[in-house]
């Protein structure tokens, strides 16, 4: 196939935003159950319910991260190359922070002593509360620019990472994950456990709400290159407006008892905050700061046009069968969790 | 220590400790797809009691597979940036298919594989198993594509010079089919196979020598001997094809698997043997003439030799001697073990030949061990290529990323992988005590149904 007349490097901008959106709504509800698991639950029943409320997709909803780095591997080498290796301790420390979450969700029902359980359920709510952190850190870092010398390598330091904006959009992150993940289990949950998680939801709203202000607040004052596009194309704003809403939508639904549509809006919210992320900084990748001529873009970073192409073919060819059969799984695991002795 | 050893050294730590699970993935998806297809057929409970367990291993594999993998994917950007800008147009293309065709569908089907057993009918299920072994297969393809390109370059042009040279595809399907790509694709496959085959065939055997699950021990260690049988055979001839590709087109690493350092015909093939670097010799003993027609199908064909690489384009050649050994050894061993085991089952003496049965408990080993080797003599005998002869692994490291860094990952990933370790070997352990579910004969749920229908519609 040939794709002459489209312009590869804005469409893989956007593919890749659209992966890494995925992965971030889909597994930021089951990164959200393991931020509650210690403080929602109250007895090994609740915990075991709340791991088989995302047993079966957690799995998939991590190749969304897997697939989204391979992509930005393969369409930008320079940013896959100059981030990797850049952010090179926090990234070791997001795989560590991944590999316990996902080996405790594993292995904590492989055994019945307490203590054996009590490590991994702490194994899996630091893990995903960290992985969250840092996913949320790293975007803050994008947001706000790093240092990039000319040949669009890193040239900071680890700890110069760790600065408060990057800081405050981790947090975010974690609470809006939290928030998230507590509406996910009200859906899949019935009788006292779900009254317990139902506590949870409203003042994650509220927190939510809270950072958001924050982080558009300091936004707006200190990162002014995310502003620009806002400001040359006014009506782009437009796609502040159904985001503001449908996050006001999340607790007017809950309040109504129609979960699903709060967990949707939930989800339309993160879908339109990554868009608002995505226009933010198009054409950069990588924002240079304090240097922003050497900025890595869509168009300097990218695969060539051939690449591109291919890639978008298999792409075109994929990702429909993998939306269909993705949502048919989600389908069949409808409903409310049941134990069996399938389960974790 | 220098960097680029450290990276080296944490690459090929992570990446063997990875493997160790693939295979098993790929090995064990191929045998439930036979074991739930045999269920379906024949309808006998005691394949479905089978297909239960073998799911669970399957999935305590799949696990640590999935959460290794996850490193490997990073690594190459975190360790080696400037090799991630110089081949990202052509294997980040191979890395991202396999994202699309084969971990989605494998994780995918997999939850209705271990969660769907009451909730969707006996087709529906086996379609998932199937599409779950078909994923682990495919994810196979596109990594052992992009390593093949490594070695064997092919479909590509070289734009830009010195600091901002890169690789760009020119031609898909010939970067897909590079000359080494088929060949090394089927060997490893087959060694996958190998690798869950004598699991089963081990897990059998050791219930028979414990004289526990008769039927479900038997029944395992036949359907796995079998599979074992063929694959090892066939892992000959696929072995054998690379080795003609070897030859083509990777010379030195062919002469330092067999440590040839003069150039010659008839070149010996060393049973066993020590390589001397310094006085490039290489003791040992050796088959006259059979490296020839192992590399040339004719005893009297010239194989190159060390003497035609120049020296600082040679691969570590003892280590690469002893790998490619050991896992030709292993791999002969296993043949042999398959053959005697099928001979014995055939004359109804295998329950009694407890030493036959022990050497088949054990024999799990062998197909990680020629596995592992394998690699080890495919990676290391590339060296000091990265890319062959376009890149070398010491131009391809991060620039920004320092000693300590790499050092103090190592250190984390050695203490978390050695945890992993000891609980994968204690679950699985726990899994084989605890054996199959008596429970898992009687078919319930939707399973049931789906065939008490199909039942009526035969009636």
């Amino acid at each position: 196939m040939t794709f002459e007349h489209l312009d590869l490097n804005t469409v893989w901008f956007i593919l890749v935003g659209v992966l890494f959106t995925g992965y971030v709504i889909l597994d930021g509800f089951d990164l959200g159950v393991g931020a509650i698991h210690l403080l929602a639950a109250k007895s090994d029943h609740d915990r075991r319910l709340f791991l088989n409320a995302i047993g079966p997709v957690w799995d998939g909803n991590e190749v969304w991260l897997v697939t989204g780095g391979g992509a930005l591997f393969a369409a930008f080498p320079d940013v896959y190359a100059t981030v990797f290796s850049g952010f090179y301790l926090a990234f070791m420390a997001l795989l560590c922070a991944l590999i316990f979450r996902a080996v405790a969700i594993e292995f904590r029902s492989k055994h019945p002593s307490p203590r054996w359980r009590a490590g991994w359920d702490i194994s899996f709510a630091v893990g995903s509360i960290a992985s969250s952190l840092l996913i949320g850190v790293a975007m803050g870092n994008i947001v706000w620019g790093v240092p990039l010398d000319a040949q669009g390598e890193f040239a900071g330091t680890f700890l110069g990472l760790l600065h408060p904006y990057p800081l405050l959009v981790g947090v975010t992150t974690v609470v809006l994950f939290a928030m998230h993940g507590s509406i996910y289990l009200v859906l899949k949950t019935e009788g006292e456990t779900q009254a317990r998680v139902r506590r949870w939801v409203n003042p994650l709203i509220i927190a939510f709400i809270l950072c958001y202000v924050i982080v558009t607040l300091a936004t707006l004052l200190y990162v002014p290159h995310m502003t620009e596009a806002f400001r040359q194309h006014p009506w782009v704003f437009a796609i502040v407006i159904p985001v503001v809403l449908l996050i006001a939508n999340i607790p007017r639904e809950m309040n109504v008892g129609k979960e699903f549509l709060a967990f949707l809006s939930s989800c339309g919210a993160m879908a339109g905050l990554m868009a608002i992320f995505g226009i933010g900084m198009f054409p950069d990748l990588v924002y240079s700061l304090p240097a922003p001529e050497h900025s890595l873009t869509a168009h300097n970073a990218a695969s060539s046009p051939k690449t591109l192409g291919i890639m978008l073919t298999i792409a075109l060819i994929g990702v429909p069968v993998v939306l269909a059969y993705s949502a048919s799984i989600y389908y069949i695991f409808r409903g409310k969790v049941k134990l069996t002795k399938l389960s974790y | 220590m220098h960097v680029e050893l450290l990276a080296r050294i944490q690459f090929a730590f992570t990446a063997a400790f990875h493997y160790l699970y693939p295979p098993l993935s790929i090995g064990l998806g191929l045998l439930l797809v036979i074991i739930e297809g045999l269920w379906l057929k024949t309808r006998n409970p005691l394949y479905h009691q089978m297909a239960r367990f073998w799911t669970r291993v399957f999935a305590l594999t799949f696990a640590i597979g999935v959460a290794t993998g996850l490193v490997m994917e990073f690594e190459f950007g975190t360790n080696w940036a400037t090799y991630s800008r110089y081949v990202g147009d052509v294997f980040g293309s191979a890395l991202a298919a396999e994202g699309i065709f084969a971990f989605f569908l494998e994780s995918g089907f997999l939850a209705i594989l271990l969660f769907g057993w009451d909730k969707v009918g006996p087709k529906l299920h086996y379609f998932a198993t199937c599409m779950v072994a078909f994923g682990a297969h495919f994810s196979a393809i596109w990594i052992v594509v992009a390593n093949s390109w490594m070695q064997t370059p092919a479909g590509y042009h070289i734009v830009g010079e010195g600091l901002h040279a890169r690789a760009e595809i020119t031609d898909f399907w010939a970067m897909v089919f590079n000359p080494s790509s088929m060949d090394r694709l089927m060997h490893t496959v087959i060694g996958a196979w190998q690798a869950g085959a004598w699991l089963m065939v081990s897990v059998g055997a050791f219930y028979l020598l414990k004289k526990r699950h008769r039927d479900f021990a038997f029944k395992s260690l036949k359907i796995g001997l079998v599979v074992a049988l063929v694959a090892s055979l066939l892992s000959l001839f696929s072995g054998h094809e690379s080795a003609i590709g070897v030859a083509k087109n990777q010379p030195a690493k062919l002469a330092a698997m067999e440590g040839l350092w003069i150039t010659q015909p008839n070149a010996p093939l060393h049973v066993v043997g020590w390589v001397d670097a310094k006085t490039e010799t290489t003791h040992g003993i050796a088959m006259p003439g059979m490296l020839s027609v192992l590399a040339h199908n004719d005893p009297n064909a010239v194989v190159t030799g060390l003497d035609a690489i120049p020296r600082d384009e040679r691969p570590p050649v003892n280590f690469t001697f002893q790998m490619f050994h050991l896992m030709v050894g292993v791999g002969l061993l296993l043949i042999l073990l398959a053959i005697i085991g099928v001979i014995a089952w055939w004359s109804g003496r295998l329950e009694q030949s407890r030493w036959l049965l022990w050497l088949m408990t054990f024999a799990v080993l062998g197909p990680q061990i020629a596995n592992q080797a394998g690699w080890f003599a495919a990676e290391v005998g590339r060296q000091p290529w990265i890319v062959y002869h376009l890149l070398r692994t010491s131009d391809a490291l991060s620039k920004v990323v320092t000693a300590h860094q790499v050092l103090a990952s190592i250190i984390m990933f050695a203490l978390v992988y050695l945890l992993l370790f000891a609980v994968f070997v204690f679950l699985l352990n726990d899994k084989i005590k605890h054996g199959p579910d008596d429970e898992d004969l009687v078919i319930t749920g939707r399973l049931a149904d789906g065939l008490a229908q199909r039942k009526g519609e035969a009636e």
